[in-house]
């Protein structure tokens, strides 16, 4: 897979962070989705059902007691097949899911970067959207506003900010986004590998901007399908399998757990 | 090398230590105020955006229905009542408000809420976004409504003053309703449909378009269960009857919307952090 990726640097071994707190904590974490057996969507249907008694779910365990520890700093990788629990896993560490079971402990500012510009809204203005999804990530009024302007350069859609935001490419909304969300160097940040912004130029800033998280001390969360990517970025990685931590440990081992696996 | 952020100032998320959700959600609901403010103005802007007359339709709407009813009721029904197309406009504005803002509540969680699956953020947002879009929305229709007073001649009084205080009365009751239906919302969507069936039936059972006097003495009973006139009457005696609202109806509203705040505000906590789940 020749992707562009998010990042081009190497990883630092451990020892050169010497402050290396533990910044996420997992305690036996579950996340179980109930989904009917018969779909129920109407309120009658429901009141006849629950009357009688007759209302099965099936459970699905998306995550099945999962516990890890990421220290700060770390570029920690997640591999696993499509549905074996990657996602949830990122949604309860950016505190969009709680636990079914289980303690998810984290400390510090989140940014995901899988949700670039969310709340976005097509008939408000370049600058309304920037505050809008600004604040939706939790940075403050006053944090937005001082950031505004390296916002703007960064996005380079300066000449831009007044108009509406349906009259943007789909580039120039891709790279506000992506500057929204970085703005300020975050304590955890959650990347995508098929993360793409904007045209190649705009990657490399990306990827600038990332990598000098990185150096200044972010831990980065990084998931992943490519097993070559792991390998080359991360320090440590976790294996997930039908919502089980597989494996977890050093990224080329958990790596080679996964390939050994896949093709027996 | 500089290294790390001051660790003292890293909030700190633990999903165990939130185990009173009626409190949580409220500190966390002021914890995203501003964003709140953000997403009120968002709605006020992107309603009209495209149209010529923007903003204006929310103080031309109510109006045109007023005069369009008062055609109908004083012509047609031939009903017989003092400045009627005052009573008529406070009853719609007071209506308008009430049922925005509940329908409202419980669209934005359930159409809305996908972002919700995506991003942290208070769940109960959506329905004080509803509120707040819903306050600033009666305030701009406070205004034709004034002018159709000086227009049909119906004494202006100081009583008005005590509008703010009517307003945040009818205001706790329709966040609680909101709370209460977005909830049931998130489990069957079928709940916005059959709302919208209920809200019409509850408008024709309260006095909004006629008085409460020509319901026959037999019916008037039924009439005084219905928290929403007591509601009303607490939003319009300081308009149309100029004075303040009388004590015992003043009481019973308070009282109603307390209770119907507190209920909401507990039934939405206690089911909000499955809704990710759900939505």
């Amino acid at each position: 897979m020749n992707s562009p990726t998010v990042f081009d640097n190497q990883p630092k071994a451990m020892e050169e962070w010497p402050n290396n707190e533990v910044v996420v904590r997992l305690e036996g974490v579950s996340v179980r989705y109930r989904l009917p057996r018969e779909r129920i969507v109407s309120f009658k249907e429901y009141a006849i059902l629950a009357l009688q008694r007759r209302i099965r779910y099936d459970d699905f365990w998306a995550l099945a007691d999962v516990s890890m520890e990421i220290r700060q700093g770390e570029i920690f990788g997640i591999i696993g097949l499509n549905g074996a629990g990657k996602s949830t896993l990122l949604k309860v560490i950016s505190r969009v899911l709680k636990p079914t079971l289980g303690r998810v402990w984290v400390r510090g500012r989140v940014a995901p970067l899988l949700e670039l510009g969310a709340g976005f809204h097509p008939e408000l203005t370049g600058r309304e959207n920037v505050f809008l999804n600004g604040l939706l990530l939790g940075y403050t009024q006053a944090e937005i506003t001082n950031h505004f302007e390296e916002i703007l350069d960064f996005a380079d859609i300066s000449g831009f900010v007044d108009a509406p935001l349906r009259t943007y490419s789909t580039g120039m909304v891709a790279r506000l986004g992506f500057s929204v969300a970085t703005m300020k160097q975050p304590d955890i940040l959650i990347v995508d590998e098929v993360l793409s912004v904007g045209d190649e130029q705009f990657q490399r800033k990306c990827q600038n901007r990332l990598t000098q998280f990185q150096e200044n001390g972010t831990t980065i969360l990084l998931v992943s399908h490519s097993t070559d990517l792991i390998a080359k970025l991360c320090n440590r990685a976790a294996w997930l399998e039908h919502g089980q931590l597989r494996m977890i440990g050093e990224a080329l081992d958990v790596v080679a757990g996964y390939r050994g696996n896949a093709s027996p | 090398m500089k290294l790390f952020l001051k660790s003292e100032e890293a909030p700190v998320y633990d999903s165990a230590r939130h185990q009173t959700p009626v409190l949580d959600e409220l500190q966390e609901i002021f914890r995203y105020r501003e964003l709140l403010a953000k997403l009120v103005s968002r709605n006020i802007k992107t309603r009209y955006k495209r149209s010529v007359l923007g903003i204006a339709w929310t103080m031309l709407s109510p109006l045109m229905m007023m005069i369009v009813m008062t055609l109908v009721f004083s012509n047609i029904f031939r009903m017989n009542l003092e400045h009627y197309p005052v009573y008529l406009l406070s009853g719609l504005v007071f209506w308008n408000f009430f049922s925005q803002t509940t329908s409202s509540a419980m669209n934005e969680l359930v159409w809305g809420g996908s972002l919700m699956t995506r991003i942290y953020m208070p769940r109960s947002i959506f329905a004080f976004t509803a509120l707040g879009t819903g306050l600033v929305n009666i305030v701009l229709s406070l205004i034709p409504l004034l002018l159709i007073m000086l227009v049909t001649g119906a004494p202006l009084r100081l009583s008005l003053f005590f509008l703010p205080v009517s307003i945040l009365i009818v205001g706790m009751f329709a966040l609680g309703v909101g709370l209460f239906l977005s909830t049931l919302g998130v489990y069957f969507t079928d709940v916005l449909e059959m709302y919208q069936i209920v809200l019409m039936a509850w408008m024709y059972f309260t006095p909004v378009i006629y008085p409460i006097e020509i319901i026959p003495a037999s019916y008037v009973g039924a009439f005084y269960l219905n928290p929403l006139y007591y509601l009303l009457e607490v939003f319009r005696q300081p308009i149309y009857l100029g004075k303040l609202p009388d004590l015992q109806t003043l009481a019973v509203a308070c009282l109603l919307s307390s209770l119907t705040l507190i209920f909401g505000w507990w039934f939405f906590t206690r089911k909000a952090d499955e809704f990710a789940y759900r939505v």
